[in-house]
């Protein structure tokens, strides 16, 4: 039963919040993919400068000597979210619309927001330095450690990862309904189905361009502060991420939210689940086993985790090139 | 005067010039019907309309505005709808999404026309919540044109409508047309079956090279034996 939890604790609980964070940021990305068509390398970037708009309100805040029964961070995060949306319209405006207005050609896009990703970073770095920094400027984080009948090792769970799950499922659930119910989330799915026949009918692109921009930009920005609420803030986090952010959004199928929010899980999950020490989890078998059980066994040491996302994006790549939910193919 | 009035249009992609003084001119409620060889500008002069190339001379009037050279997206608000030859649908979107998309420009309640779409095209009723690329060629042929009348439009540019439908289709869609026709829209058309657009054409556009080379009621010009011997084909 120990090792049950054990498993649960590092393995579940960790798959599903990493995944989550995956899974907000794919959903950005495959948007901007969908509608203005280029990969958005800056996306990572977009998370760690919406991160630190939380820090500073936060920090702010504390300042202030105001204290909330949740935490200053999470609470802040919206208002942060939509500061970030509006800066992502900003660097829109600024870099990518010139491109597009020009007729530059997607690679051209990607280029100039591989240039963008270099600037943030660099802004971050010149106001922020490099040192990590903790989110929780008012009070640590709380523990929760849920007793399990039949167990002495004890359920861990934390305020912030609660709180990660619980605004996943709300930001998937209104995601879908503003894709599937209002007119302009229907004007964007017409959009990235068919740019023209959509300018032809009459959508105004800009306000389509306008409303991925704020979804992906305040998605970032929630992403990259719960990271951070979970481990620390460091200038180059979400840069680690873009990775299998991408890995997230290829398998899912480029272009397709569903898929982003499937892809973030099923990376999350292999991810975790190839560091994870599966040798806790066989012990009470090592009877019935026909080898010796080490001490550590799992598939991947940690150091190499993002050795995971890149595999399962060559696998993709090869066998199922449009991903999980027939997306474009790059 | 005239719904819809070219005069002496040149235009054509970057420097390249493509049409060289093509005239057209529409009455309200007319079916004009353009057609010429592969390469005479037909489809360019459709898409000269709302700004997609270089417009150099001439000029675009409709309804008596000036019109020349406006943006794709500004065709709707000036209650002009396009249907194009191909990629007219937007295919993960339901066929009732479709007809939204179309009417994405009107604050109004469109049910009516919504109402009256679906009983034109049956078919496409049925399959309302079918995501429209999974339609067979010519019920999205039908979700093109249902999207194309959500503005209630006084004009309709067709291109090419019956482009890789059989014959048995193509004699539908025109049918679709004059029925469509007879609710008081103009309908402006790009043909390659020639003969049986005429036929049912009030005004007819031969182009050739970038101009018109007989312009003509579609009657005369299916009588016309010039006409007949190079361009319908005997």
């Amino acid at each position: 039963m120990n090792d049950l939890v054990f498993f649960l604790n590092k393995g579940i609980t960790s798959g599903l919040i990493i995944g989550s964070i995956y899974a907000l940021g794919a959903i950005g990305l495959t948007l901007i993919f969908g509608i203005l068509r280029f990969a958005h390398f800056a996306h990572g970037d977009l998370m760690t400068l919406g991160a630190f708009v939380t820090l500073i309100l936060a920090a702010a805040l504390a300042a202030l000597g105001v204290t909330l029964p949740l935490p200053l961070a999470f609470v802040v995060m919206f208002p942060a979210m939509a500061i970030t949306a509006v800066l992502a319209i900003g660097l829109d405006k600024m870099f990518y619309k010139p491109l597009r207005q020009a007729g530059a050609r997607p690679v051209v896009l990607v280029m100039a927001s591989v240039g963008v990703t270099l600037m943030l970073q660099g802004v971050i770095r010149l106001f922020a330095g490099v040192r990590s920094r903790d989110m929780f400027v008012e009070a640590p984080k709380e523990i929760y450690r849920i007793p399990i009948p039949g167990a002495t090792r004890k359920l861990v769970v934390t305020e912030p990862q609660i709180l990660l799950m619980l605004f996943t499922i709300v930001a998937v659930i209104a995601l879908h309904f503003f894709l599937t119910r209002a007119r302009l989330g229907k004007a964007m799915r017409a959009v990235s189905d068919n740019p023209d026949l959509a300018r032809i009918t009459g959508i105004n692109t800009e306000h389509v361009v306008w409303a991925t921009w704020i979804i992906g930009g305040s998605l970032a920005c929630a992403a990259g502060t719960m990271l951070s609420m979970d481990v620390t803030l460091k200038p180059d986090l979400s840069f680690n991420i873009l990775l299998p952010i991408f890995a997230a959004t290829i398998v899912g199928g480029i272009g397709q939210p569903y898929g982003a929010i499937a892809g973030g899980f099923l990376v999350g999950f292999c991810e975790t689940l190839a560091v994870f020490n599966w040798s806790i989890v066989l012990r009470p078998f090592k009877d019935e086993l026909w080898f010796d059980l080490p001490s550590n066994m799992s598939l991947v040491p940690t150091e190499y985790k993002l050795m995971v996302p890149f595999l399962i994006l060559i696998i993709v790549l090869i066998y199922r090139p449009t991903g999980i939910f027939k997306g474009r193919v790059l | 005067m005239s719904l819809l009035d070219i005069k002496d249009l040149h235009a054509g992609y970057g420097a390249m010039s493509i049409l060289k003084g093509v005239n057209l001119s529409l009455e309200a409620g007319e079916i004009g019907v353009i057609v010429g060889p592969n390469g005479a500008g037909k489809s360019t002069t459709l898409k000269a309309i709302f700004g997609m190339l270089n417009i150099t001379e001439g000029s675009i009037h409709f309804d008596g505005e000036d019109i020349t050279g406006i943006g794709s997206e500004q065709l709707a608000s000036h209650r002009i709808s396009f249907v194009p030859q191909e990629n007219n649908v937007f295919p993960t979107l339901s066929v009732h999404e479709n007809l939204e998309m179309g009417a994405y420009i009107r604050r109004d309640d469109f049910s009516r026309v919504m109402d009256h779409v679906y009983e034109i095209f049956p078919p496409l009723k049925e399959k309302r919540h079918q995501p429209a690329g999974e339609l067979s060629g010519g019920q999205r042929q039908m979700v093109a044109f249902g999207r194309a009348l959500m503005i209630e439009p006084k004009l309709i540019l067709l291109d090419e409508p019956t482009a890789g439908l059989s014959p048995m289709f193509m004699s539908q869609i025109f049918d679709r047309v004059i029925a469509i026709n007879q609710t008081g829209v103009t309908v402006a058309m790009v043909e390659q079956n020639a003969k049986q657009a005429l036929a049912i054409a009030h005004k007819g556009f031969v182009l050739a090279g970038g101009q018109n080379s007989y312009t003509d009621t579609g009657q005369n010009l299916l009588n016309n034996p010039d006409v007949a011997k190079s361009f319908l084909g005997g």
